[in-house]
């Protein structure tokens, strides 16, 4: 087995960039996309914390992880179409009917 | 060893698809990074021998809500998105204060190897033959341990659902 | 780099057996898939009336090589508009999943790549589903309304048919108890019973969630020819038309090998408890000898010299594997082998019935319309599957309450199953009663 820095940093990489994507981006549906990005980060620390202390708690709460992210997609999209409905735009910027 | 390249291998797939994700000016070409990315995260599930998460990674992830994405980016007109700017206004600040983070964490996580007595842990994992079967281990722990997370996990379900429902419904 | 090196070489040393077969799959299957063409058009033609293909060698046999080589060498055509990565990574990838599933698939005790994971079934259904973004997005890649619009009905279909499919599968892994699909079918012997008989709901459930998932008549909606030319594969042209068709041909070979695995008895003889029963053990070579025989009564009657060969080299195939077939029931040194031959000829056999089904279906029934396959998923099926999972596994605790194994279970198995049926249809009338149907339909923009 790998030193669990090994896992500590992949998923360090992939939350940043993740985070990246959030900030950065305009399009409603890759900031979405860049959210999952984030929650798969914290899946690998704790897979890899679970298989270190040899508890398969860890991969439990990854499950509840995974149900949250469906959660989260399914309840984020249903937004997404219902914005593009009313005003033909998926871009977060362009979102400002409340800033006058 | 055959360990150690398993899991590079992966995680550059992970990585390099994950930057293409978030550069990438077409959505569905984000979107098949995006999945290229958990597939590879799922291989790294089944190198730590979490078998049962690699399948439930590839099945809900993968299957379910990438499918889920797709679909609604179809739904979306794109060409329009395509040609418009990519990054919003504030992407350099942001991305400097990301970086910040970054380095602030990978910091962290580099000074604990070295301090003595409290930096990485350094218990000895099971070896791969002793452990038990995954999936049984899995649903032990789900149905006893954590029952009453798993029940709000389902509740948690059904109002997204609904919600959902609410949400992209045509008003009429 | 020595360590790459040697790493390699441990790799290769222990997995040899595996990396083998996989290739002899990746090879072999095509030619599989292409004579389940051939059957099907033959089987299409004795429905019809008519002979089928019978030019190319006696009967038509050699068709698939021909069709193979027509495909081939077809012009490769890239629409100027596609998104040119993703049209050519679509159809890869569709025929990849596919392939990618029958890794996880034991034909007989001993014939199985992936050997003894522990989710077994899950893997197989999990990766073939991934097939789906092969036609969603070569739909999407061809920049064109047809497939456009055949790859969201496509998408639509699957990800609602896929939970009935799932439930299904639940309810039969109730009764084995495990994912692997060794321990499946071992439970299956114990229990001396196919778990289709113990729940005929699932097994019902899932053959018709099957037949929508691999887009087959009468749910072919994706590929409707006389609304959307050919659906998700409008654009595409030999060699990556042939890759879809592929793909589509291997997951029939999946989905059946899903269900002959869960709910058929995977790859034990009908009643393998029975001990008087043992005769059927020599039902396999005898049927290959016979096939044998009818195919050299018929070489006199063939036209040409060559075709005459050819019939003699099909009667000689079939004498050889009713050779190999016969072998471990009368030579003791292949006896260890017994259940891996015989038990490779049960679970092809079942696998082929389950196929002839889905042939017989597609030549019999009229195509569904897009809303009617929708509300039989929803409104119907998933139901359905959900009530029949708890009746069943009440029944299952009741069975245990009784100490019922085996085939006593049908005692508490059966009303369950009833009760589900019921049920299902109850919802599904009270539905229709309190949403009166629509004079005229009115257009879904998305079928």
């Amino acid at each position: 087995m790998l030193p669990i820095g090994h896992y500590l940093f992949l998923g360090l990489a992939l939350f940043i960039i993740g985070v990246i994507g959030v900030v950065t981006r305009r399009n409603v549906i890759v900031i979405l996309m860049s959210i999952e990005l984030i929650l798969n980060a914290v899946n690998i620390n704790l897979v890899a914390f679970s298989r270190l202390y040899g508890d398969v708690a860890g991969q439990v709460f990854a499950l509840f992880i995974i149900a949250d992210a469906a959660a989260e997609a399914a309840v984020g999209l249903g937004i997404i179409i219902a914005f593009f409905r009313n005003r033909e735009t998926v871009l977060e910027d362009e979102m400002d009917l409340l800033k006058w | 060893m055959l360990d150690q390249v398993i899991f590079y291998t992966f995680a550059a797939i992970a990585v390099i698809s994950a930057i293409l994700t978030v550069t990438r000016r077409n959505v569905v070409h984000s979107a098949i990074f995006l999945i290229t990315a958990l597939l590879a995260t799922a291989g790294i599930f089944l190198q730590l021998r979490a078998e049962f998460l690699f399948i439930v990674q590839i099945i809900l992830y993968v299957g379910g809500i990438m499918v889920l994405f797709v679909f609604v980016i179809m739904l979306v007109n794109l060409d329009e998105a395509v040609r418009q700017m990519r990054f919003a206004r504030q992407k350099w600040v942001s991305l400097l204060v990301s970086l910040a983070l970054a380095a602030q964490v990978g910091l962290m996580f580099w000074s604990s190897r070295k301090m003595p007595g409290q930096g990485m842990p350094k218990f000895v994992a099971a070896p791969v033959d002793k452990l038990p079967a995954n999936s049984e281990a899995v649903a032990q722990s789900l149905f006893q341990t954590y029952l009453l997370p798993f029940e709000i996990a389902s509740v948690l379900l059904l109002v997204a659902m609904i919600g959902a429902v609410v949400m992209a419904k045509k008003r009429t | 780099m020595q360590g790459v090196i040697q790493a390699t070489m441990d790799f290769v040393k222990q997995y040899w057996a595996p990396l083998v077969c996989s290739l002899a799959i990746v090879a072999i299957l095509p030619l599989v898939a292409g004579y389940i063409v051939l059957v099907e058009r033959k089987i299409m033609a004795d429905m019809q009336a008519r002979l089928g293909p019978m030019r190319v060698g006696p009967h038509g046999l050699l068709q698939p090589i021909a069709d193979a080589v027509k495909l081939l060498i077809k012009e490769d055509i890239i629409p100027d508009e596609a998104d040119k990565l993703v049209f050519w990574l679509a159809p890869v990838l569709s025929v990849a999943a596919a392939l990618l599933a029958m890794a996880g698939l034991a034909i007989g005790p001993a014939f199985q790549i992936a050997k003894d994971i522990n989710i077994g079934i899950l893997f197989v259904v999990g990766v073939s589903a991934l097939g789906i973004f092969g036609i969603v997005l070569g739909g999407w890649a061809s920049n064109s309304h047809y497939s456009l619009i055949g790859a969201l009905r496509s998408s639509a279909q699957l990800v609602s048919y896929e939970t009935a499919a799932g439930m299904a599968l639940v309810c039969g892994l109730l009764f084995a108890g495990s994912l692997n699909i060794t321990s499946i079918v071992q439970a299956q012997y114990d229990q001396g019973i196919w778990f289709g008989l113990l729940a005929p709901v699932a097994f019902f459930t899932y053959l018709v969630a099957s037949i929508a998932e691999t887009n087959r008549a009468p749910f072919d909606l994706p590929e409707a020819e006389s609304e959307l030319v050919a659906g998700y594969m409008t654009e595409f042209s030999g060699f990556r038309w042939s890759l879809y068709f592929l793909a589509e041909y291997t997951n029939m070979i999946v989905v059946a090998s899903v269900a002959t695995t869960l709910f058929l008895g995977g790859w034990l003889r009908p009643f393998p408890r029975t001990t008087w029963l043992n005769f059927l053990d020599f039902l396999p070579p005898l049927a290959m000898i016979g096939v044998a025989a009818y195919c050299f009564m018929r070489t006199p009657k063939q036209p040409a010299r060559v075709q005459q060969m050819f019939m003699l080299a099909v009667a000689g195939l079939c004498l050889a594997v009713a050779l190999v077939l016969a072998a471990p029931l009368v030579v003791p040194a292949v006896k260890p082998f017994h259940d891996g031959i015989l038990g490779a000829f049960w679970f092809i056999l079942k696998v082929s019935l389950y196929i002839y089904f889905f042939m017989w279906l597609r030549f019999t029934l009229p195509r569904y319309r897009f809303d009617q396959l929708m509300r039989l998923g929803w409104h119907f099926l998933i139901p359905l599957s959900i009530i029949n999972v708890l009746v069943i596994g009440i029944a299952m605790i009741v069975g245990q309450y009784f100490n019922l194994t085996g085939g006593a279970l049908l005692l508490t198995t059966i009303p369950a199953s009833i009760i589900a049926l019921i049920v299902a249809l109850f919802i599904l009338a009270s539905e229709q009663k309190s949403e009166p149907q629509k004079a005229s339909a009115a257009p879904d923009s998305y079928a």
